[in-house]
């Protein structure tokens, strides 16, 4: 019963795992290059699974600020909500960074400990910076601030992360196959065994 | 969950199938179920990118390699 219920409960880590080695029985066992290649593009995607999967909550939505949650933030806009909120002018942010810099340097420890306190999810960067960000608005009470909870939104730190592993997952591939090529060109197969036997009997 | 369970049998089929190029479009497949995986998981970003480069791009890479070179597998 237990078991079943943690089958159930943790169901992509599962997924993860049987695809993870799906990939590598492919790399490791196959003889045709193409199928390694194949492999070894499932068991990259089963680690981009894997780290999706961590950065998901319930209950959660896409980690955007939406245009009522920025309004009358003004000064309570910092250098990276300024991306998001696009419609405020440049110079809009830049004043804001430069309070909140003068700002920091006197309330960063109590800022930490506040972030500790209610540590809900504190262990996500991400989410710590969001916290700090609220426990600002305790002290500069009447400036207004962002209305956001950080349990409303997913973590998107693994997201910026996984951008990069898909991009150098498809250049690997990409150079996999033009290696693939040049052994063709050069034994005139593509099977791993018949290479090899070539290079036994001795090609030269 | 339904897509996780295809997600395996795609990804098991592609690796066993012995036509090359059937091999690809399996794999152009399983690329499309885990965007859409993402998708739904809330990573909008990520299944961006896995659509246009996954799916798309190295389904192209996969299937110019298999024409110029041997489509048949012996495994």
């Amino acid at each position: 019963m237990v078991a079943i219920e943690a089958l159930a409960d943790k169901f992509n880590y599962w997924v993860y795992i049987v695809i993870m080695m799906i990939g590598l029985y492919a790399m490791v066992s196959k003889n045709n290059l193409i199928k390694k290649l194949i492999g070894m593009s499932v068991f990259q995607t089963a680690i981009i699974l894997f780290y999706v999967s961590i950065g998901y909550k319930d209950e959660a939505t896409i980690p955007i600020l939406y245009h009522d949650q920025v309004h009358g933030a003004h000064h309570a806009e910092e250098g990276d909500h300024s991306d998001e909120g696009a419609h405020h002018d440049e110079t809009h942010a830049m004043e804001a960074i430069a309070k909140e810099a003068t700002h920091h340097g006197n309330d960063h420890a109590v800022d930490a400990d506040h972030a500790e306190v209610d540590e809900h999810e504190a262990d996500h960067v991400i989410d710590a910076h969001v916290m700090h960000n609220e426990s600002d608005h305790a002290f500069e009470a009447g400036h207004g601030g962002l209305d956001i909870d950080p349990n409303q939104f997913e973590n998107p730190l693994v997201h910026v992360l996984m951008l990069t592993a898909i991009v150098v997952g498809v250049a690997t591939l990409g150079v996999g196959l033009a290696i693939t090529q040049k052994l063709y060109g050069e034994f005139g197969t593509i099977e791993e065994h018949e290479i090899i036997e070539q290079l036994r009997t001795g090609n030269d | 969950m339904i897509i996780l369970i295809f997600l395996i049998l795609t990804a098991f089929i592609s690796l066993r199938v012995k036509d090359l190029l059937s091999a690809a479009m399996i794999f152009g497949v399983y690329s499309l179920l885990m965007c859409l995986l993402w998708a739904g998981m809330g990573a909008v970003d990520v299944a961006f990118t896995e659509a246009a480069v996954g799916a798309g791009v190295s389904a192209v890479f996969l299937i110019s390699t298999i024409l110029r070179t041997s489509r048949r597998s012996s495994d």
